[in-house]
């Protein structure tokens, strides 16, 4: 697996050039990276570099003043997120959004419960969800709300998975979860790679990133700076060190 | 001191009871409209001072299919669904390009659809208000009196709507859309719900509620193009009192405010017993804002 390799074909998802505001602060200033199908794609950065920014900007959740968003070779940008849903791009956000007062049966209807999807299909796909994270199952009927935080986490993993997305766009899932649940996250990380689901992962947890990703990007101040092979990159890098170290 | 524990002691106990089915009769009506109003404050953040015009458009059109069907009932179906599309229609038209808009915006749209409704009434129907007949025009005994079997229908059906409603909110899965949108519409979007739609399908559902009340009560009064006032007033005291947003809040405070109002009218007119229902929102307002029928304030 080389960096190289994934760019010959046509990525699945690419950006290009991707300026973002937020009313008048300029928050991307011309990010591009690309995914290729079925890779793990790191993106790190200290706080505030825009990562986030630009998971929203994939997801249509902000929108570019300039540059493009290709999925599948086609431009997205400018489409609502709930047509870029139905095309295969899943959201799991860094504060996990969870519908706090469904249950979490209900947030993960909301995913599975779409046109096109047979009961059959429906079921396999709760049944996925559920044999990953057994948890879930226990609680099918608690308000998402009332779950732990790690719990929540899981759910929106589940509930993305259950658009059956082409890519995820995974914002610092690991944040504020205790090791246990970090390493079910590594776990549920590798298992969606494996299925060949392509994985866009934002996280401050370096060697976590390094270890689940193919390819990694780094971020500052609102533009990829390194962009690298996962496997040629080592936790103390000076690289690292340079724009991650406190 | 003597005339008046004299005019307690007179109130007789049938009375009060009459009063009771009167109060929850009215309440019932009344929570239907404030359902469909507090449906569309609750998920779209948007008040809507037409509220009552729909509640009156649909009364007037139970007229007019009645007069050309001769079915009470079909009349409530059709004028039900044709204002569903005229909400659907009328939220796409003017209040779907407000999306994201200062809130003071879809109020001057609401209170200007409201104005161009009444006054469509007017011009179209005339000034002389219309009579929709009671479906059912058997009595029973209350006491000295003959009520009309049709108000307990009115009761019935309007909790049967919102039962009904309330079924489908939980279990279909618009309505566990509608949930979600109201949760969090930004992930309800990124999930693959087309939320601008789920709007214009609540906005319809909500003025749906207005027309299907309009046309229950047409019956129990003459239907003319400012009828929608009084109700929509009253609905939104409910509204208010029972919690924004609150649909059970609502329900509880349409019959509560209905029930002080039917009560209060043993002693005074009835016109003046709408005073109770501005006491309890001064006193909503003042000592608890968040609603009378919230647990926990949000």
């Amino acid at each position: 697996m080389s960096a190289a390799a994934d760019i010959s074909t046509e990525p699945l998802v690419r950006v290009e050039d991707v300026h973002t505001y937020y009313g008048k602060s300029h928050i991307l200033h011309g990010v591009s990276l690309h995914v290729g199908p079925g890779e793990v794609v790191g993106l790190l950065g200290r706080n505030g570099v825009g990562k986030s920014t630009t998971l929203k900007t994939i997801m249509g959740l902000v929108q570019p003043s300039h540059g493009t968003v290709m999925l599948d070779g086609n431009a997205i940008s400018g489409l609502p997120p709930h047509k870029l849903a139905g095309l295969g791009i899943g959201y799991v956000p860094e504060d996990r959004r969870i519908f706090r007062l469904l249950t979490v049966m209900e947030n993960l209807r909301v995913g599975f419960d779409r046109g096109g999807v047979t009961e059959e299909k429906r079921r396999a796909l709760l049944d996925k969800a559920f044999m990953y994270f057994p948890r879930l199952a226990e609680r099918r009927n608690q308000a998402g709300g009332t779950l732990s935080g790690g719990e929540q986490q899981m759910l929106a993993i589940a509930r993305a998975m259950m658009l059956e997305p082409k890519i995820i766009l995974l914002d610092e899932p690991t944040e504020g979860l205790m090791p246990r649940m970090v390493s079910q996250i590594r776990q549920i990380i590798e298992v969606l790679h494996k299925e060949g689901v392509a994985i866009l992962l934002v996280e401050q947890n370096v060697p976590l990133t390094l270890e689940v990703s193919q390819r990694i990007y780094i971020m500052e101040k609102g533009s990829v700076r390194h962009h690298c092979a996962a496997s040629e990159i080592k936790v103390d890098d000076p690289v690292i060190k340079q724009y991650l170290g406190v | 001191m003597e005339a008046v524990s004299q005019f307690i002691q007179n109130i007789p106990l049938d009375l009060l009871l009459i009063q009771t089915v009167n109060g929850i009769v009215t309440g019932m009506i009344l929570a239907l409209v404030a359902s469909g109003l507090t449906l569309i404050f609750g998920i779209m953040d948007v008040v809507n001072f037409a509220h009552g015009e729909l509640f009156m458009m649909g009364a007037y059109l139970g007229v007019l299919v009645m007069a050309t069907t001769g079915s009470f009932w079909l009349a409530l179906i059709i004028a039900t669904l044709m204002i569903a599309i005229l909400g659907a229609a009328l939220q796409i038209l003017t209040l779907r390009p407000l999306i994201g808009r200062d809130p003071l915006n879809t109020i001057l749209v609401t209170f200007g659809l409201s104005l161009i409704l009444q006054n469509f009434a007017l011009w179209e129907y005339g000034p002389v208000p219309r009579k929709l007949p009671e479906p059912i025009t058997a009595h029973f005994n209350l006491f000295y009196l003959q009520y009309p079997w049709y108000r307990i229908v009115i009761a019935a059906l309007s909790a049967a709507i919102i039962g009904g409603f309330w079924l489908y909110l939980k279990y279909g899965k618009f309505g566990i859309w509608i949930r979600a949108t109201t949760q969090d519409r930004v992930m309800a979007q990124a999930m693959g719900i087309p939320v601008p739609w789920v709007y214009t399908g609540v906005f319809a559902l909500g003025a749906a509620m207005a027309a299907a009340s309009g046309v229950l009560f047409g019956p129990l009064g003459s239907i003319n193009h400012t009828m929608g006032l009084d109700w929509v007033l009253k609905a939104f005291i409910v509204v208010v009192v029972g919690g924004m947003g609150n649909l059970g809040g609502s329900i509880a405070a349409a019959i509560f405010i209905s029930l002080l109002e039917a009560y209060a009218s043993i002693w005074v007119s009835p016109a003046q017993a709408v005073i109770v229902s501005f006491i309890v929102l001064i006193l909503t307002l003042l000592f608890r804002p968040t609603g009378l029928f919230v647990a926990t304030p949000k």
